[in-house]
């Protein structure tokens, strides 16, 4: 789903076969500041990706921003321009998770639904107004469906602009698909 | 005994303060502490099937804890500390966590705090606490989770912290729903028993499928938003009625199902007019468990 690096910089393995430290992630207080700086990052131009944490900073509704070491100071500095904090800087030396990549579309007929992870949103194939938005256990899922339910695709606000969470992600995700769809 | 079900959630407004009473309904809109809520989704609109429930079974209050949160998670946090510091003080036969900031920390804490409580009640746990929950390995403390079938998913991957983090192919399609189920006990991410929710309803235990529910079946319940948050209301008044935790998922199983047949709903309907349908449905989906149990006796 995300490319990374570009097709010049590849992972580097060493001789014992693990991943090199030539990749790092940003934490942040929270997932809100984790959206608008990679919105902020990729608009300036840097491939970034959004990933899970390693275990160790864990709690459970977390996200953060893999990105290449050795560009840190540039990127904390278009950051820090843009008022975005960041907790932490952390080399990554394992795997981290991937968010999920599959989307599942299903045709109603007159409405179309698009799930990704644990989201899906509804919408009518005639007017491309969204009329429902279900699943998701966090407590932006029943405010971002307050203020997008019954707007059409186009006029809804982006979930990645009122979200806070993963799963707010995940309808962001879903919202994507379905706009390539329509 | 008392028959008071607990419902713990959230509500999509954050000036909504920290609130705890007897919730009931008016004019189809959840009354709170002096409140109103609309029942459109999360949290209200469990509520309103709890509330809706309750008015064809004997004796069972709807009690709730609520709380403003839009994603942010200080509410929820208050909402937490709250329920360490006060649930000792109240006696409840069910108490139903639901959308809740996922926290492990938390989470911890308001367990302990329950087993601090008067008597155990019937704990069940959906949504963002259910992650929490999860995470947390204590799953199996819990007597009821209501996933759907992506959330089942996340419970059997033993790696994933958050539904958005399930791998792939533990997600895919094709993987079975028993599969599924078996591979979340492996890993003990099942509580005493999983009411899996989807196009067939599965409830499970440890050892095995126990029942299913498929019908009535309506494709257009999978796209509204609300109706998990339905079936955990059914379960948690049925559960605070008195019935065994297997009969309440049956039942409450099949009386959301039967919301669609007396909705006749498109993916387009709203949950409140589902809601609208529990006293119709519930009582339908009961006749036929009260024949059964006759029959049986």
């Amino acid at each position: 789903m995300f490319g990374f690096f570009g097709k010049k910089k590849r992972r580097r393995t060493n001789k014992k076969g693990t991943l090199s430290v030539d990749r790092g992630i940003l934490v942040f207080e929270n997932t809100s500041d984790v959206i608008q700086a990679e919105r902020a990052l990729k608009q300036s131009g840097w491939t970034v990706r959004v990933m899970g944490p390693p275990p160790e900073i864990q709690t459970g509704c977390d996200l953060v921003i893999e990105f290449p070491l050795i560009e840190e100071l540039n990127i904390l500095r278009e950051l820090e321009a843009a008022d975005i904090v960041v907790m932490q800087v952390v080399p990554v030396t394992a795997p981290l998770l991937e968010p999920v990549s599959l989307f599942h579309t299903r045709d109603f007929g007159d409405y179309l639904m698009v799930r990704a992870a644990n989201m899906k949103i509804t919408v009518s194939k005639k007017d491309m107004k969204i009329v429902n938005i279900s699943g998701g256990g966090c407590p932006d899922v029943p405010y971002l469906a307050r203020e997008m339910v019954g707007k059409t695709l186009p006029a809804a606000p982006r979930p990645r602009d009122l979200g806070h969470t993963l799963c707010g992600y995940a309808l962001d995700l879903a919202y994507g698909e379905l706009c390539r769809k329509s | 005994m008392s028959k008071i079900v607990g419902i713990v959630g959230t509500v999509p407004d954050p000036a909504f303060p920290l609130i705890h009473g007897k919730a009931s309904l008016a004019d189809g809109r959840l009354r709170i502490g002096g409140r109103e809520v609309s029942v459109d989704r999360g949290t209200p609109a469990l509520l309103a099937a709890a509330i809706r429930a309750a008015e064809c079974l004997e004796g069972v209050d709807v009690y709730a804890f609520l709380v403003g949160d839009i994603g942010r998670g200080g509410g929820s946090r208050a909402l937490y500390q709250f329920l360490e510091q006060h649930l000792a003080e109240f006696d409840l036969s069910v108490l139903a966590f639901h959308y809740l900031q996922p926290d492990v920390d938390w989470h911890n804490r308001v367990l302990f705090a329950v087993d601090a409580m008067p008597r155990r009640p019937v704990l069940i746990a959906d949504a963002g606490f259910m992650y929490a929950a999860k995470m947390s390995g204590q799953a199996a403390c819990y007597d009821l989770f209501t996933p759907d079938r992506g959330e089942l998913a996340f419970l059997a991957d033993e790696l994933a912290p958050h539904p958005f983090y399930t791998r792939g192919f533990i997600l895919h399609q094709d993987q079975a729903v028993p599969d599924l189920i078996r591979r979340a006990y492996a890993h003990q991410n099942g509580a005493a028993y999983l009411l899996v929710k989807g196009r067939t309803d599965y409830l499970a235990d440890e050892k095995q499928v126990i029942a299913t529910v498929a019908s009535p079946a309506h494709n257009a319940m999978e796209a509204i938003g609300g109706t998990g948050d339905t079936l955990t209301g059914l379960l948690a008044a049925l559960c605070g009625a008195g019935y065994s935790r297997t009969d309440a998922a049956v039942a409450a199983a099949l009386a959301n199902r039967l919301t669609g047949r007396y909705a006749n709903p498109s993916p387009a309907t709203q949950v409140a007019e589902l809601i609208d349908k529990i006293p119709q449905a519930l009582s339908k989906a009961l006749n036929g468990y009260r024949k059964e149990a006759s029959h049986v006796g």
